[in-house]
């Protein structure tokens, strides 16, 4: 069921007036809340007075049953936490394993990474951006961010053979090299990328009507993002420089050069429009590693089969299109990891939309709720 | 800011949480007691770390361990602030006074592992239905759904 009126309720105000609070049930499946999210909001008139988001619906025990296999089993399962972007998941986990059993990466595996994550980040922002615009009413712009992603899904193809739930990298390295002909067709993409990039900036960004739905709507401060845990778009949309590859570098990302675009008024305009500035910042880091990158093995030797890291527990964070994405992992000796949690990004920024959504027209809490950008099989877990 | 000058520098300013610090996996973990917990968070607050990056729990053999995972941009250092809760009786306080960020965070850790958290406003089930029974990541949770994998080694 889409969108229902739960009830309808006279309330007394101080003032001495009556207003009539209808309840409205939003999800868990509407085309617009980006996956199974159920959204109960109370409204006054069309102002929403209190918007109440209900998750879980996509809910698969992820992290319960990651201890019941071996750490290699795990890595198809982190694959579908944000399906959107797989990449970062796998490679999170893999930070954290390799973290806690003292593995290390050679460099050609972390160039591959820092490639495909990138090349995952443009995919995750089009998916964003255009479904974002879709809410909205922009359909045409979600068609053509659409065709960029798909070019971005048929290089992963010809990678790895998967197009959306890759299961590329694996403790110790990644699973393939990259074929004939690969790098030729990554670098077109990244030309042809930039001015598609140009021409959205300009269809959509420029647009009277986009700027009309999402300036000045669902603003978050820089210290309200901060104090909820806020991170990746949604807090750079606020102007918080904080970008983990930046401040808090990991694998070969201190030897590319690149900019961290911020908003400065953290509505859903700047949050979105953060999210076509990154896209050109990961053109420039693919082109850099793929011109650095230098010809050697890309999984470590003498890996064991089964892993068994010494008891302890280990923490590794990576930077995904979402936010700061963490995995936890304790080990108990055994071969199979004692607790596994995500720190996902998607869950945490999804926390602000009863903040961001008081006091907006109900429409607009369809545009907050795209602009946050959840993917729900993150947040569900 | 790298481990050892947080150390000296937590030291300096909070002797007495000094003892509780260790080192794991290049990470600082500073355990404390549960009811010090607050307070511990707060000083911590005023250190520096200012955002709360990850809260969770670990069902030991013999207690159930909550995990706070702080960050600071300032000093671009992170901690683990740890402390032990009793299977029986799971009880902590709250950190969302401090940072609103444990507000979901919390109703995570008390939905599967039935950790209550006092002062906390609003402390519900979030990914489970209201009237599920009992707390799925605890070790001794039992589903006819969860499958044991078989040993093939």
């Amino acid at each position: 069921m889409g969108l229902t009126v739960e009830s309808r309720e006279c309330i007394e105000t101080p003032e001495g007036g009556v207003v009539e609070e209808l309840v409205v049930n939003i999800g868990p499946s509407h085309p617009s809340t980006h996956g199974v999210c159920r959204v109960i909001a109370h409204l006054d008139g069309e102002i929403v007075t209190r918007a109440e988001p209900v998750i879980g619906y996509l809910h698969r025990g992820i992290e319960k049953m990651a201890e019941n296999r071996t750490y290699l089993q795990v890595v198809p399962l982190t694959d579908r936490l944000d399906y959107v972007g797989s990449m970062y998941a796998n490679w999170a986990y893999c930070r954290a394993v390799e973290r806690l059993a003292g593995i290390r990466v050679p460099e050609r595996a972390e160039y591959l990474r820092v490639v495909v994550c990138e090349l995952q980040r443009i995919a995750s922002h089009m998916m964003s951006i255009g479904s974002a615009a879709a809410d909205s009413g922009a359909a045409t712009m979600f068609i053509y961010a659409f065709d960029q992603r798909e070019r971005i899904i048929e290089l992963f193809e010809a990678l790895c053979g998967a197009r959306l739930t890759y299961n590329y990298v694996r403790p110790g390295g990644v699973s393939f090299d990259l074929p004939d002909g690969w790098t030729e067709t990554a670098l077109d993409f990244c030309r042809t990328h930039r001015e598609a990039l140009n021409e959205m900036d300009r269809l959509y960004f420029g647009n009277v009507i986009t700027r009309g739905r999402l300036k000045g709507v669902g603003v978050l401060s820089a210290d309200d993002a901060v104090a909820w845990g806020a991170s990746g778009p949604v807090a750079r949309g606020s102007g918080v420089n904080w970008d983990l590859r930046k401040h808090d570098t990991y694998s070969v990302y201190p030897r590319f050069d690149f900019d961290v675009p911020t908003g400065s008024n953290g509505d859903c305009y700047d949050r979105t429009r953060v999210r076509l500035y990154e896209c050109y910042e990961s053109c420039r880091i693919v082109e850099q590693a793929l011109a650095q990158m230098e010809p050697g093995p890309i999984r470590t030797s003498g890996m064991p089969r089964l892993l068994a890291p010494r008891p302890g527990d280990a923490y590794d964070h990576i930077e995904s299109a979402r936010g700061s994405l963490g995995v936890y992992l304790v080990s108990d000796g055994s071969v199979r990891p004692y607790r596994m949690k995500v720190r996902s990004p998607a869950f945490c920024n999804l926390a602000l939309l009863p903040m961001l959504a008081e006091g907006h027209m109900l429409s607009d809490l369809v545009v907050i709720l795209g602009s946050l950008d959840p993917v729900f099989g993150e947040v569900d877990r | 800011m790298n481990i050892t000058e947080l150390r000296e520098h937590l030291c300096e300013v909070y002797p007495d949480l000094c003892p509780l610090f260790s080192i794991e996996f290049g990470d600082g973990v500073l355990v404390v007691d549960c009811d010090r917990l607050f307070s511990a968070a707060s000083n911590l607050k005023d250190l520096g770390f200012d955002r709360l990056g990850m809260v969770t729990a670990v069902d030991r053999p013999t207690h159930l361990e909550l995990v706070y995972r702080l960050h600071s941009r300032s000093m671009s250092a992170a901690i683990f602030l740890k402390c032990t809760v009793d299977r029986e009786s799971p009880v902590a306080h709250s950190l969302v006074d401090l940072w609103p960020a444990a507000l979901w965070q919390e109703r995570e850790v008390y939905d599967m592992f039935g950790i209550v958290f006092e002062a906390h406003p609003d402390l519900r089930r979030i990914l489970l239905p209201e009237e599920w029974e009992g707390y799925p990541l605890r070790k001794d949770y039992s589903d006819r759904r969860v499958i044991r994998r078989p040993d093939y080694i």
